[in-house]
Protein backbone atom coordinates (compact mmCIF):
# COMPACT_ATOMS: atom_id res chain seq x y z
CA UNK A 1 0.00 0.00 0.00
CA UNK A 2 2.67 2.69 0.92
CA UNK A 3 4.28 1.77 -2.21
CA UNK A 4 1.67 2.39 -4.65
CA UNK A 5 1.29 6.16 -2.49
CA UNK A 6 4.86 7.00 -3.29
CA UNK A 7 4.61 6.27 -6.89
CA UNK A 8 3.02 8.52 -9.03
CA UNK A 9 -0.97 8.47 -8.94
CA UNK A 10 -2.36 7.42 -12.42
CA UNK A 11 -5.08 10.08 -13.54
CA UNK A 12 -8.16 7.17 -12.55
CA UNK A 13 -7.21 7.92 -8.94
CA UNK A 14 -6.02 11.20 -8.91
CA UNK A 15 -9.38 12.69 -10.90
CA UNK A 16 -12.03 11.08 -9.13
CA UNK A 17 -10.13 12.11 -5.75
CA UNK A 18 -10.78 15.93 -7.34
CA UNK A 19 -14.14 15.54 -8.16
CA UNK A 20 -14.61 14.64 -4.64
CA UNK A 21 -13.38 17.96 -3.40
CA UNK A 22 -16.37 19.57 -5.29
CA UNK A 23 -18.97 18.00 -2.70
CA UNK A 24 -17.02 18.17 0.18
CA UNK A 25 -16.41 21.96 -0.07
CA UNK A 26 -20.13 22.30 -0.36
CA UNK A 27 -21.01 19.85 2.71
CA UNK A 28 -18.62 21.37 4.88
CA UNK A 29 -20.03 25.09 4.51
CA UNK A 30 -21.55 25.56 1.06
CA UNK A 31 -18.28 27.20 -0.59
CA UNK A 32 -17.63 26.81 -3.92
CA UNK A 33 -14.33 25.25 -5.32
CA UNK A 34 -12.04 27.49 -6.97
CA UNK A 35 -8.65 29.07 -6.37
CA UNK A 36 -7.76 32.00 -8.35
CA UNK A 37 -10.45 33.95 -6.23
CA UNK A 38 -7.58 33.77 -3.62
CA UNK A 39 -5.72 36.42 -5.86
CA UNK A 40 -8.73 38.46 -5.84
CA UNK A 41 -8.47 38.28 -1.88
CA UNK A 42 -4.92 38.99 -1.33
CA UNK A 43 -5.51 42.27 -3.47
CA UNK A 44 -8.53 43.77 -1.48
CA UNK A 45 -6.86 42.74 1.41
CA UNK A 46 -3.49 44.04 0.87
CA UNK A 47 -3.51 46.77 -2.11
CA UNK A 48 -7.43 48.10 -2.61
CA UNK A 49 -6.29 51.11 -3.46
CA UNK A 50 -9.74 52.51 -3.92
CA UNK A 51 -10.01 50.60 -6.73
CA UNK A 52 -14.26 48.88 -6.73
CA UNK A 53 -13.27 45.71 -7.76
CA UNK A 54 -11.28 45.02 -4.65
CA UNK A 55 -13.70 46.66 -1.85
CA UNK A 56 -16.12 44.24 -0.72
CA UNK A 57 -15.63 42.09 2.53
CA UNK A 58 -12.76 40.16 2.07
CA UNK A 59 -12.64 38.51 5.72
CA UNK A 60 -16.17 37.01 4.76
CA UNK A 61 -14.19 34.95 1.98
CA UNK A 62 -11.41 33.96 3.73
CA UNK A 63 -11.99 30.39 3.97
CA UNK A 64 -10.60 30.30 0.52
CA UNK A 65 -7.18 31.62 1.53
CA UNK A 66 -7.15 28.69 3.94
CA UNK A 67 -7.70 26.44 1.40
CA UNK A 68 -4.72 27.83 -0.69
CA UNK A 69 -2.46 27.56 2.64
CA UNK A 70 -3.24 24.29 2.58
CA UNK A 71 -2.78 23.47 -0.90
CA UNK A 72 1.08 25.08 -0.24
CA UNK A 73 1.39 22.64 3.08
CA UNK A 74 0.01 19.63 0.74
CA UNK A 75 2.82 20.32 -1.64
CA UNK A 76 5.50 20.40 0.42
CA UNK A 77 4.32 16.91 2.27
CA UNK A 78 3.71 15.07 -0.74
CA UNK A 79 7.09 15.96 -1.51
CA UNK A 80 8.99 15.26 1.40
CA UNK A 81 7.03 12.41 2.68
CA UNK A 82 4.70 10.45 0.34
CA UNK A 83 7.42 9.90 -3.13
CA UNK A 84 9.79 7.98 -3.54
CA UNK A 85 11.35 9.75 -7.00
CA UNK A 86 9.74 13.10 -8.68
CA UNK A 87 11.48 12.06 -12.37
CA UNK A 88 8.91 12.73 -14.41
CA UNK A 89 8.83 10.18 -17.27
CA UNK A 90 7.89 12.00 -20.39
CA UNK A 91 6.67 11.49 -24.35
CA UNK A 92 9.75 11.27 -26.19
CA UNK A 93 8.93 12.94 -29.01
CA UNK A 94 8.76 16.02 -26.13
CA UNK A 95 11.72 15.57 -24.43
CA UNK A 96 13.38 15.22 -27.98
CA UNK A 97 12.16 18.28 -28.41
CA UNK A 98 12.87 19.82 -25.44
CA UNK A 99 16.87 18.22 -25.82
CA UNK A 100 17.10 20.72 -28.96
CA UNK A 101 16.31 23.90 -26.87
CA UNK A 102 18.73 22.49 -24.16
CA UNK A 103 16.08 21.47 -21.38
CA UNK A 104 17.82 18.53 -20.14
CA UNK A 105 17.19 17.92 -16.71
CA UNK A 106 13.74 16.11 -16.17
CA UNK A 107 14.82 15.05 -12.44
CA UNK A 108 12.12 17.56 -10.89
CA UNK A 109 8.45 18.17 -11.48
CA UNK A 110 9.66 21.57 -12.34
CA UNK A 111 12.21 22.21 -15.20
CA UNK A 112 15.48 23.28 -13.68
CA UNK A 113 16.73 24.55 -16.25
CA UNK A 114 13.86 27.20 -17.25
CA UNK A 115 12.39 28.61 -13.20
CA UNK A 116 15.58 28.92 -11.33
CA UNK A 117 16.71 32.86 -9.06
CA UNK A 118 19.50 32.56 -11.93
CA UNK A 119 17.47 32.23 -15.15
CA UNK A 120 14.81 35.18 -12.97
CA UNK A 121 16.91 37.38 -15.18
CA UNK A 122 17.36 36.58 -18.05
CA UNK A 123 14.89 37.46 -21.25
CA UNK A 124 13.59 33.69 -21.18
CA UNK A 125 13.69 33.31 -17.66
CA UNK A 126 11.29 36.62 -16.86
CA UNK A 127 8.78 35.61 -19.71
CA UNK A 128 8.51 32.27 -18.20
CA UNK A 129 8.20 32.98 -14.44
CA UNK A 130 6.77 36.45 -14.64
CA UNK A 131 4.76 37.44 -17.80
CA UNK A 132 3.34 34.15 -17.52
CA UNK A 133 2.62 34.40 -14.23
CA UNK A 134 0.76 37.76 -14.72
CA UNK A 135 -1.00 36.01 -17.76
CA UNK A 136 -2.09 33.44 -15.59
CA UNK A 137 -3.51 36.18 -12.66
CA UNK A 138 -4.81 38.73 -15.37
CA UNK A 139 -6.84 35.88 -17.41
CA UNK A 140 -8.47 33.82 -14.50
CA UNK A 141 -9.82 37.16 -13.06
CA UNK A 142 -11.17 38.56 -16.41
CA UNK A 143 -12.49 35.17 -16.91
CA UNK A 144 -14.14 34.72 -13.79
CA UNK A 145 -12.49 31.31 -12.70
CA UNK A 146 -9.61 28.82 -13.54
CA UNK A 147 -9.66 25.31 -14.04
CA UNK A 148 -10.63 24.43 -10.77
CA UNK A 149 -13.84 27.28 -10.50
CA UNK A 150 -14.70 27.08 -14.24
CA UNK A 151 -13.39 23.74 -15.63
CA UNK A 152 -14.21 21.49 -12.61
CA UNK A 153 -16.87 23.26 -10.25
CA UNK A 154 -18.64 25.29 -13.50
CA UNK A 155 -18.77 21.79 -15.45
CA UNK A 156 -19.68 19.89 -12.72
CA UNK A 157 -23.07 22.36 -12.16
CA UNK A 158 -23.13 22.03 -16.09
CA UNK A 159 -22.72 25.92 -16.69
CA UNK A 160 -22.74 27.08 -20.40
CA UNK A 161 -20.34 29.94 -19.68
CA UNK A 162 -17.40 27.37 -17.98
CA UNK A 163 -17.82 25.14 -20.73
CA UNK A 164 -16.74 28.45 -22.99
CA UNK A 165 -14.34 29.50 -20.71
CA UNK A 166 -12.59 25.60 -20.55
CA UNK A 167 -12.72 25.61 -24.58
CA UNK A 168 -10.99 29.09 -24.26
CA UNK A 169 -8.46 27.88 -21.87
CA UNK A 170 -7.29 25.21 -23.87
CA UNK A 171 -7.22 27.23 -27.08
CA UNK A 172 -4.85 29.19 -25.70
CA UNK A 173 -2.96 26.52 -23.87
CA UNK A 174 -2.56 25.31 -27.61
CA UNK A 175 -1.64 28.23 -29.28
CA UNK A 176 1.04 29.21 -26.73
CA UNK A 177 2.20 25.15 -26.53
CA UNK A 178 2.55 24.84 -30.14
CA UNK A 179 3.16 28.10 -31.99
CA UNK A 180 4.74 30.70 -29.49
CA UNK A 181 6.62 28.66 -26.44
CA UNK A 182 9.07 27.14 -29.07
CA UNK A 183 10.58 30.82 -29.63
CA UNK A 184 10.69 31.59 -26.26
CA UNK A 185 11.86 28.25 -25.27
CA UNK A 186 14.89 29.49 -27.97
CA UNK A 187 15.51 32.55 -26.49
CA UNK B 1 -26.73 62.74 -22.59
CA UNK B 2 -26.58 63.19 -18.61
CA UNK B 3 -28.68 60.09 -18.67
CA UNK B 4 -26.08 57.93 -20.93
CA UNK B 5 -23.14 58.54 -18.64
CA UNK B 6 -25.52 57.74 -15.56
CA UNK B 7 -26.61 54.19 -17.38
CA UNK B 8 -22.78 53.79 -18.16
CA UNK B 9 -22.20 54.61 -14.74
CA UNK B 10 -24.34 52.00 -13.24
CA UNK B 11 -23.40 49.38 -16.10
CA UNK B 12 -20.40 49.26 -14.32
CA UNK B 13 -21.02 49.22 -10.89
CA UNK B 14 -23.08 46.47 -11.81
CA UNK B 15 -19.69 44.68 -12.46
CA UNK B 16 -18.45 45.05 -9.09
CA UNK B 17 -21.38 42.84 -7.85
CA UNK B 18 -20.74 39.39 -7.10
CA UNK B 19 -23.35 38.08 -9.50
CA UNK B 20 -20.73 38.71 -12.38
CA UNK B 21 -17.85 37.03 -10.97
CA UNK B 22 -19.88 33.94 -8.47
CA UNK B 23 -17.03 31.98 -8.96
CA UNK B 24 -15.59 30.40 -5.35
CA UNK B 25 -18.11 32.69 -3.14
CA UNK B 26 -19.21 31.94 -0.10
CA UNK B 27 -22.72 31.31 0.13
CA UNK B 28 -23.10 30.29 3.89
CA UNK B 29 -24.60 33.06 5.91
CA UNK B 30 -23.37 31.22 9.11
CA UNK B 31 -20.76 33.66 11.23
CA UNK B 32 -17.94 31.63 12.60
CA UNK B 33 -14.77 31.70 14.89
CA UNK B 34 -11.38 31.34 12.46
CA UNK B 35 -10.86 27.87 13.77
CA UNK B 36 -14.04 26.95 11.75
CA UNK B 37 -12.25 27.64 8.78
CA UNK B 38 -9.07 25.40 9.38
CA UNK B 39 -10.84 22.22 8.03
CA UNK B 40 -10.42 24.02 4.29
CA UNK B 41 -6.72 23.80 4.89
CA UNK B 42 -7.17 20.19 5.83
CA UNK B 43 -9.10 19.88 2.36
CA UNK B 44 -6.51 22.23 0.51
CA UNK B 45 -3.73 19.98 2.10
CA UNK B 46 -5.38 17.10 0.35
CA UNK B 47 -5.51 18.45 -2.81
CA UNK B 48 -2.26 19.68 -3.03
CA UNK B 49 -0.75 16.49 -2.27
CA UNK B 50 -2.90 15.11 -4.84
CA UNK B 51 -1.78 17.83 -7.40
CA UNK B 52 1.98 16.45 -6.67
CA UNK B 53 0.83 12.93 -6.81
CA UNK B 54 -0.19 12.76 -10.04
CA UNK B 55 2.10 15.05 -11.88
CA UNK B 56 -0.26 17.62 -12.31
CA UNK B 57 2.35 20.06 -11.18
CA UNK B 58 4.63 19.08 -13.22
CA UNK B 59 5.39 21.72 -16.22
CA UNK B 60 6.31 18.38 -18.40
CA UNK B 61 2.64 17.36 -18.27
CA UNK B 62 1.03 20.48 -19.05
CA UNK B 63 3.26 20.68 -22.18
CA UNK B 64 2.08 16.91 -22.86
CA UNK B 65 -1.13 17.96 -22.66
CA UNK B 66 -1.16 21.13 -25.06
CA UNK B 67 1.09 18.82 -27.72
CA UNK B 68 -1.67 16.23 -27.28
CA UNK B 69 1.12 13.80 -26.45
CA UNK B 70 -0.36 12.31 -23.13
CA UNK B 71 -4.15 11.19 -22.25
CA UNK B 72 -3.33 11.91 -18.46
CA UNK B 73 -4.12 15.16 -17.79
CA UNK B 74 -7.47 14.74 -20.04
CA UNK B 75 -7.99 12.06 -17.63
CA UNK B 76 -7.73 13.77 -15.07
CA UNK B 77 -10.16 16.41 -15.63
CA UNK B 78 -12.70 14.31 -17.76
CA UNK B 79 -12.84 12.02 -14.01
CA UNK B 80 -13.16 15.31 -12.06
CA UNK B 81 -15.44 16.68 -13.67
CA UNK B 82 -17.72 13.22 -14.40
CA UNK B 83 -17.40 12.75 -10.59
CA UNK B 84 -18.15 16.32 -9.58
CA UNK B 85 -21.05 16.23 -12.02
CA UNK B 86 -22.36 13.06 -10.43
CA UNK B 87 -21.76 14.44 -6.71
CA UNK B 88 -24.11 17.47 -7.39
CA UNK B 89 -26.69 15.57 -9.21
CA UNK B 90 -27.12 13.91 -5.73
CA UNK B 91 -27.03 16.69 -3.85
CA UNK B 92 -29.74 18.23 -5.67
CA UNK B 93 -31.79 14.90 -5.74
CA UNK B 94 -31.70 13.87 -2.39
CA UNK B 95 -31.49 18.20 -1.04
CA UNK B 96 -28.29 17.11 1.11
CA UNK B 97 -27.87 20.16 3.31
CA UNK B 98 -24.30 21.47 4.58
CA UNK B 99 -22.61 19.89 7.82
CA UNK B 100 -24.54 23.13 9.61
CA UNK B 101 -27.99 22.30 7.96
CA UNK B 102 -28.07 24.77 5.92
CA UNK B 103 -29.38 24.56 2.45
CA UNK B 104 -26.85 23.96 -0.67
CA UNK B 105 -26.72 26.76 -2.92
CA UNK B 106 -25.04 27.04 -6.61
CA UNK B 107 -25.08 29.99 -8.07
CA UNK B 108 -25.83 30.18 -12.17
CA UNK B 109 -22.77 31.86 -14.07
CA UNK B 110 -23.52 34.40 -16.89
CA UNK B 111 -22.15 34.64 -20.25
CA UNK B 112 -19.66 37.42 -20.46
CA UNK B 113 -16.82 38.18 -23.14
CA UNK B 114 -14.34 38.03 -20.38
CA UNK B 115 -15.15 34.16 -20.00
CA UNK B 116 -13.43 34.14 -23.96
CA UNK B 117 -10.96 37.04 -23.94
CA UNK B 118 -9.84 36.07 -20.16
CA UNK B 119 -10.11 32.16 -21.09
CA UNK B 120 -7.23 32.61 -23.92
CA UNK B 121 -5.32 34.96 -21.72
CA UNK B 122 -5.37 32.59 -19.02
CA UNK B 123 -4.60 30.08 -21.36
CA UNK B 124 -1.71 31.21 -22.76
CA UNK B 125 -0.20 31.26 -19.41
CA UNK B 126 -0.95 28.05 -17.94
CA UNK B 127 1.14 26.78 -21.09
CA UNK B 128 3.99 29.23 -20.81
CA UNK B 129 4.25 28.07 -16.40
CA UNK B 130 2.93 24.82 -16.38
CA UNK B 131 1.08 25.49 -13.39
CA UNK B 132 -2.64 27.16 -13.03
CA UNK B 133 -3.58 28.77 -9.58
CA UNK B 134 -3.82 25.70 -7.82
CA UNK B 135 -0.91 23.76 -9.25
CA UNK B 136 1.38 27.72 -8.18
CA UNK B 137 0.27 27.22 -4.49
CA UNK B 138 1.61 23.59 -4.77
CA UNK B 139 4.83 24.35 -6.76
CA UNK B 140 6.28 26.81 -3.95
CA UNK B 141 5.44 23.70 -1.58
CA UNK B 142 6.90 21.34 -3.47
CA UNK B 143 9.94 23.47 -2.71
CA UNK B 144 10.34 25.47 -6.61
CA UNK B 145 10.47 28.54 -4.06
CA UNK B 146 11.30 31.02 -7.63
CA UNK B 147 7.67 30.28 -8.27
CA UNK B 148 6.69 32.58 -5.33
CA UNK B 149 7.55 35.08 -8.49
CA UNK B 150 4.94 33.99 -10.39
CA UNK B 151 2.90 34.14 -8.07
CA UNK B 152 3.31 37.71 -6.70
CA UNK B 153 3.09 37.83 -10.35
CA UNK B 154 -0.59 36.50 -10.69
CA UNK B 155 -1.45 38.25 -8.27
CA UNK B 156 -0.46 41.58 -10.18
CA UNK B 157 -2.30 40.78 -12.88
CA UNK B 158 -5.55 40.17 -10.99
CA UNK B 159 -4.60 43.77 -9.81
CA UNK B 160 -4.30 45.20 -12.72
CA UNK B 161 -7.35 43.46 -13.90
CA UNK B 162 -9.15 45.44 -11.31
CA UNK B 163 -8.04 48.37 -12.10
CA UNK B 164 -8.39 48.34 -15.92
CA UNK B 165 -11.80 46.31 -15.49
CA UNK B 166 -14.07 49.06 -16.54
CA UNK B 167 -11.95 49.78 -20.10
CA UNK B 168 -12.31 45.95 -21.25
CA UNK B 169 -14.31 44.12 -23.08
CA UNK B 170 -17.06 42.24 -21.31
Amino acid sequence: MLELILKPWPWYVAGPLIGLIVPALLILGNKSFGISSSFRHVCAACVPSNIPFFKYDWKKERWNLFFVAGIMAGGFIAVNLLTASTTVTINSSLATSLHEKGITDFSGLVPADLFNWNSLFTLRGFIMMVVGGFLVGFGTRYAGGCTSGHAIMGLSTLQLPSLIATCCFMAGGFIMANLILPYILSL
Amino acid sequence: MKTVVTLEKDRNTDFETRSLDTICVNESHLEHSWVHNLKYSLMGILFGIILVKAEVISWFRIQEMFRLQSFHMYGIIGSAVAVGALSVWLIRKFNIKTFYGEEITLHPKEFNKGQIWGGLFFGLGWAITGACPGPLFATIGSGATVIVVSLLSAIAGTWVYGKFRDKLPH
